[in-house]
């Protein structure tokens, strides 16, 4: 029976993905919880392009995209940790709302 | 030629310069205690990378690293414009005292490596390399944007900068997953090719793909609507970063955008004029993006009173004029928008120049820090500064005005009438908050309270470069537009 499943149901749970770390990004208000479903949207573009290179291409190009992504996604986590780290110091929150500055 | 990656190091000069200048600067930041020099050094690397960029010029054109990147006309044009922005940036930073106890080493390493980043994306021809190098901007940039440490508003901008980046570059790498999917490469000159055969992939599913990867583009340009970081991160980033922002990392975004929708999403035809592929009508799409950009920036620049914020709405406002040369799908209208961008770097650093020297002077960027400034021994910043705004109003006889000419001029030749006459009225709106600031620096007399200026050589030379060559190409601007000209070589294999 799981010969049945083919490149649709996986373009199926990418954009269910995709859209599940929209929903985060638009509704979460602690900047964690953003970063949390900007993850979320990358591995759903990961998924699109491990499952279009498996189905579709001869070559390996879009396994080594999600390398790639993967490894960036890492040092955007680790430079976003480091900048909500200072955002904490600076205004004991992590709470978006409460970041009013800069505006106008 | 289509070299690997070894053979390709020697055409790789410019960006070779600049990694071992980052490199370089990293590691001498633990032996020396003069961390001048460092500074020195990162303008030295702007330097050579400007001229082995120029020297490229006569090179053969082809592909580099296995088709990962091209080496053409309208790369080396950038790469010349873009290691130009690093030096003013650089040399800005080595001039303003905002920057005097922040950590320099790690300073230019994160510049130099962010104006590595820009090169890539101004040559990338695949779409993981223009999504490596994009993300290798942004990465530095967050970081750049919150660099001094006991800043509130710079930790806040960074934080905004972080999160704007991050989804705009999400909403990117799922639309070019599309992408991939539908044409089954990763390559700008196959996906064109296997594109431009109508088929069932030129669906709507290749618009929402398209719309998604515009996203990321739409966000480094500050294009409506993925423009709301821009105004908080330019204010609050330290001012040479912010002019950075404004000139480099946008060119460089305008460059990926150039290349992506006219190699992959259009066609050549004849004598200068492009067509897209079938089924995609993308200039409609952004023609509404350019008068949103435009008429959105300039009106809300009319209520800024800080200045590094008035420059953010205006520079938005910029990308809005930029956009009206990418839509009209002809050589001229490419033309115009390398000429508008080489311009726009004279006049907008330079603003930011004068507006350094203020703020070095009285720690104040907002409208009262300018108060009278023509006649409290400011006489010269404040003349360099009328020509800057009057450039970037389009008033003649400025560089602005005739890059504005030439916008106008592809646009009216197109005949979108509609377009012209929108942006005709927003330069007619800009002018306002243009001479604002003009009039508060000659009409309105200095308090007792306002500081004397005093003005440092290094930076008033600079701003007095700037402002010689605004006035230049607005009188002789020859030997530009044929550089543009020149530049229009995409190479496809």
């Amino acid at each position: 029976m799981f010969d049945a499943i083919g490149l649709q149901d996986f373009l199926i749970v990418a954009l269910a993905l995709f859209s599940l770390g929209v929903y985060c990004v638009l509704t979460r208000r602690n900047a964690i919880g953003i970063l949390m479903g900007v993850e979320l949207i990358l591995n759903a573009a990961n998924i699109n392009y491990i499952a279009f290179s498996h189905y579709g291409s001869a070559n390996y190009d879009g396994q080594l995209y999600s390398i790639f992504v993967i490894m960036l996604a890492a040092a955007e986590a680790a430079i976003g940790l480091a900048i909500v780290l200072g955002i904490y110091r600076r205004f004991s929150s992590i709470d978006v709302a409460n970041m009013k500055t800069l505006h106008g | 030629m289509n070299l690997s990656s070894v053979e390709s190091l020697a055409y790789s000069l410019p960006e070779l310069i600049l990694v071992f200048a980052t490199v370089g600067i990293l590691m001498l930041d633990l032996l020396i205690t003069r961390k001048r020099i460092l500074g020195e050094l990162a303008l030295c690397a702007c330097g050579g990378a400007a001229l082995a960029s120029a020297l490229l010029a006569g090179a053969e054109q082809g592909y580099l690293f296995n088709q990962m990147v091209a080496l053409d006309g309208f790369a080396i044009f950038f790469k010349l414009f873009l290691s130009l922005s690093a030096f003013a940036a650089v040399y800005m930073s080595l001039g303003s005292r905002e920057l005097d106890n922040e950590h320099p080493g790690e300073y230019y390493t994160l510049l130099l490596a962010a104006a590595t980043g820009t090169f890539y994306m101004a040559s990338a021809t695949n779409l993981l390399m223009a999504y490596l190098a994009l993300e290798f901007v942004s990465l530095t940039s967050y970081v750049l944007t919150g660099f001094i440490r006991a800043s509130r508003r710079g930790s806040e901008a960074a934080l905004k900068y972080l999160i704007y980046g991050g989804v705009a570059s999400g909403a990117m790498v799922y639309g070019m997953s599309l992408i991939f999917g539908l044409a089954g490469s990763l390559d700008y000159a196959t996906i064109g090719e296997r594109l431009l055969v109508p088929s069932e992939a030129n669906g709507p599913i290749l618009f929402i793909a398209v719309l998604l990867v515009l996203a990321g583009f739409g966000y480094k340009i500050s294009m409506v609507p993925f423009h709301m970081w821009s105004p908080d991160v330019y204010q609050g980033a330290p001012l040479p970063v912010t002019a950075y922002l404004s000139v480099g990392s946008k060119a460089a975004g305008f460059a990926m955008m150039i290349r992506f929708f006219y190699v992959a999403l259009s066609h050549a035809g004849a004598g200068g004029v492009w067509a897209t592929i079938e089924g995609l009508e993308w200039p409609n799409l952004i023609v509404l993006g350019s008068i949103i950009t435009m008429t959105l920036g300039n009106l809300a620049a009319l209520r800024q009173d800080n200045v590094k914020r008035l420059l953010a709405y205006s520079s938005i406002a910029h990308a809005g004029y930029i956009l009206m040369g990418f839509v009209v799908l002809s050589d001229a209208g490419l033309r115009a928008m390398l000429f508008y961008i080489a311009t726009y770097y004279l006049m907008n650093l330079g603003a930011f120049t004068v507006l350094m020297m203020v703020l070095n002077n009285s720690d104040r960027e907002d409208m009262e820090a300018f108060r009278g400034l023509a006649w409290r021994g400011g006489a010269l910043p404040a003349a360099a500064m009328a020509v800057f705004m009057f450039s970037l109003a389009g008033v003649p006889p400025f560089a602005g005005f005739i890059g504005k000419f030439y916008l106008f001029a592809a646009v009216i030749d197109k005949e979108m009438w509609m377009l012209a006459i929108v942006a005709a009225l927003n330069s007619v709106v800009s002018l306002y908050y243009y001479a604002r600031i003009v009039r508060t620096m000659y009409l309105d007399q200095p308090l007792k309270s306002d500081p004397v200026m005093t003005t440092d050589w290094h930076s008033g030379a600079f701003a007095g470069v700037l402002a010689v060559g605004t006035i230049v190409f607005g009188v002789y601007w020859r030997p530009l537009i044929d550089l543009a000209d020149k530049s229009l070589v995409f190479f496809r294999g």
